[in-house]
């Protein structure tokens, strides 16, 4: 061995050669640090779009014009015993010509339009829940029709030509009159939550949709997470690690990629056809959302089940603990976190999912809350879908109203599934 | 080794409990056991020596069957507990593994309460029928692993939060808790440090009073200080067996020597 240190090569950190390597490495770092803020500024810039874009256009519908009337009930025309079947529609008329005497009748189906068409309903069930206002005078506050909503909030502009826009100067008069005397109110849209769905924006509401959504969810839920748990015990507990299990892997992967749309015409043949399921209830739209989710949870199981270590087995198999005693005492809760995180997440892209449900028809005009998940109903993804293709004014705002409302039960979700993961880690 | 005491220290007993005659393991196509032909003392601690790989635990491993639990493990061979072959057809490997405890390498107690640990055992395997009675095995077992003065106002605790120390001393009385006729530790100081180490060899000195101890160590010393009969592996064969004593001191194979003086392993 020849002496070492007499060879060692004498390096000058401090030469110019180094210190130009040294700033062209700190460049290179600086740029790609660069590149990453610069990519999370423009994700979040979408999203800051994206928000106030939606948020903006739904604060069109956070309020709804009212007007308040006061209605003469006559005795002769309402029978105390039932007076759900009077006519309605003609005591309203009735009580438009008499603010209007001079008017024509044309001129008075124009000036009853200011008028929702569900106001006739609001003063029935108003008498119908308390009969002793027959012979009396109701007062009461109803929405107004979408066009003068619109004329109130301003979408509607009074320099628009009489012929371009949806009111006309008359309408616009006696709308005035109606403010002049402080009977026009703009209070928060409940109805918004409360209603089901109609075809006038200012009475349609979302509680159909949220009801239907409700189900649906309950349905795929109650389906995929115990199927999909008990398949994922089997595959990665017990299955026989041979050729059929690798292909069911296999497919569980490619299940989980397969485009929505095609689950849609599965239920549609086999629920629907072959079936003979409910068309558009909830019911099947969460067997058909289920088989989605379904690989998403059986992924996500086996991945939980996997992590837990080797080591809490042993120690569960070396007391004597059964197969299906480890398996349930010790690493069924310790995967827990990680089960009930994936089928949030499963869950939460069920309750965004729009295209199966429109082939099943989970997208018709159903304006009832539904009661069971045997039903029709719409979901809010598909209620969203029949706003946002509807032509009235007022569709827009509550369109994007619906966008708010689905991506608060979305972030509600996501939080809950933060909050039961921390739940169980504590415990554990 | 220059361990006096060890001559003094021979086993109390020459009662059998474990026969092992012609055991061979195959990992699949690998040979990892071959033929060994041993007897193991009740109520006497029975060491396994050897270097990593010769099949220390993979002998442990068959005494409870664990080895069931491996896919590609296969066991022949005889083994009797009490003369009862624990292979046969008519014999549970979940009943036997109550009967003959097993500790780990790494400590490993269930992220659970330290009393839910120790009954976890006894609740399975039904032994008592009463809250009372399970408190009185959970505290006779701590007792047994002298964890019990440690832990004793901390029950409701979680076991993984205890030192290295005291958990190994909670997988062993979670061991014991089931009454086991054998308890087999395959490393069980490996984890620990020194005072923990001494505190582990203790208790096993003393756990030898109620049932057979086997401890596959890859301290020789270990295998010195708390050892009765000490059995040297090496490549998948049972090279030597005998009373420790005579293992270190005076060795038959030449194999055993080159062990024990530093020169394979
Ligand atoms: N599960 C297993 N699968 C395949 N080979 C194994 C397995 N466990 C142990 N072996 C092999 O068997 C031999 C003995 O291993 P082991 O009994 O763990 O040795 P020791 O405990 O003496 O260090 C080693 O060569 C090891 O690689
Ligand atoms: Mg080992």
């Amino acid at each position: 061995m020849t002496d070492i240190s007499a060879q060692a090569p004498q390096f000058d950190w401090k030469s110019s050669g180094f210190t130009a390597r040294l700033q062209a490495r700190r460049r290179s770092e600086l740029w790609l640090r660069g590149l990453g803020l610069g990519a999370i500024g423009l994700a979040l810039l979408m999203l800051a779009i994206m928000l106030t874009s939606i948020v903006g256009s739904a604060l069109g519908a956070l309020r709804q014009t009212h007007v308040t009337i006061s209605v003469p009930i006559p005795a002769d025309q309402v029978d105390p015993a039932d007076p759900f079947s009077a006519n309605w529609r003609r005591i309203m008329q009735n009580y438009v010509a008499s603010l209007y005497p001079e008017a024509s009748a044309a001129e008075l189906r124009e000036l009853g339009g200011i008028l929702s068409k569900g106001a006739q309903f609001m003063v029935r069930e108003a008498v119908v829940e308390d009969p002793s206002l027959i012979g009396q005078t109701l007062t009461i506050s109803v929405p107004v029709s979408d066009p003068f909503d619109q004329l109130a909030k301003g979408f509607i502009k009074r320099e628009t030509p009489e012929n371009e826009r949806r009111v006309n100067d008359a309408q616009i008069a006696a709308f005035d009159v109606l403010d002049k005397a402080g009977l026009i109110s703009q209070p928060i849209n409940w109805g918004l939550l409360t209603n089901g769905d109609s075809r006038f924006p200012e009475l349609a509401g979302l509680r159909g949709a949220a009801v239907g959504t409700f189900y649906l969810l309950l349905t795929c839920f109650v389906l995929s997470f115990p199927v999909g748990i008990a398949a994922a015990i089997y595959l990665e507990e017990f299955a026989p690690k041979n050729r059929l299990s690798d292909f069911i892997e296999v497919n569980i992967n490619n299940l989980a990629a397969v485009p929505s749309v095609v689950f849609g015409l599965l239920a549609l043949a086999v629920f629907l056809n072959w079936f003979g399921l409910p068309r558009g209830a909830p019911i099947v739209g969460g067997l058909t959302l289920a088989l989605m989710s379904l690989p998403t949870i059986i992924i996500a199981t086996r991945a939980a089940l996997k992590a837990v270590p080797p080591s809490i087995r042993e120690a569960a198999l070396g007391i004597g603990a059964s197969h299906q005693q480890v398996i349930f005492h010790h690493v069924l809760p310790l995967a827990m976190p990680g089960i009930l995180t994936g089928t949030i997440l499963a869950m939460a892209q069920a309750i965004g999912e729009t295209a199966p449900l429109l082939l099943i028809g989970m997208n018709a005009f159903i304006t009832s809350i539904p009661t069971s998940p045997l039903e029709s109903a719409t979901t809010l993804p598909t209620q969203i879908f029949i706003w946002a293709d509807s032509p009235e004014r007022g569709f827009v705002s509550r369109t994007s109203a619906g966008i708010v409302v689905l991506l608060v039960a979305l972030v509600a979700m996501n939080g809950l599934a933060i909050y039961l993961r921390r739940k169980f880690e504590r415990r554990w | 080794m220059e361990d006096l005491r060890l001559m003094e220290r021979v086993a109390d007993t020459t009662r059998t409990k474990i026969t092992a005659r012609g055991v061979q393991v195959y990992y699949g196509e690998k040979h990892a056991l071959k033929d060994v032909d041993v007897d193991i003392l009740d109520k006497t601690v029975t060491a396994f020596i050897g270097p990593s790989g010769c099949g220390k635990s993979t002998f442990l491993r068959c005494l409870n069957r664990m080895n069931d639990t491996v896919a590609s493990a296969r066991v022949s061979g005889t083994i009797l507990l009490d003369g009862e072959d624990i292979y046969d057809r008519g014999v549970d490997p979940v009943q036997l593994r109550a009967r003959v405890g097993m500790v780990f390498q790494k400590p490993n107690p269930f992220p659970k309460s330290i009393y839910e640990n120790v009954a976890y055992g006894p609740r399975i395997h039904g032994l008592t029928r009463s809250k009372a009675e399970l408190d009185a095995i959970v505290e006779a077992s701590l007792r047994k692993a002298a964890l019990w003065n440690e832990v004793k106002d901390r029950l409701a605790d979680t076991g993984t939060g205890l030192s290295g120390g005291q958990q190994q001393r909670l997988c062993i009385a979670r061991a014991v808790a089931t009454h086991p006729e054998v308890l087999l530790m395959d490393e069980p100081c490996s984890a620990l440090d020194p005072i923990a180490t001494a505190q582990v060899e203790e208790l096993i000195d003393e756990l030898r009073a109620h049932f057979s101890v086997v401890i596959v160590t890859h301290s020789m010393q270990q295998a010195a200080r708390v050892s009765q009969r000490t059995a040297f592996f090496h490549l998948g064969n049972l090279v030597e067996y005998g009373e420790t004593g005579q293992v270190f001191t005076n060795p038959k194979d030449p194999r055993t020597e080159s062990y024990i003086t530093g020169r394979i392993g």
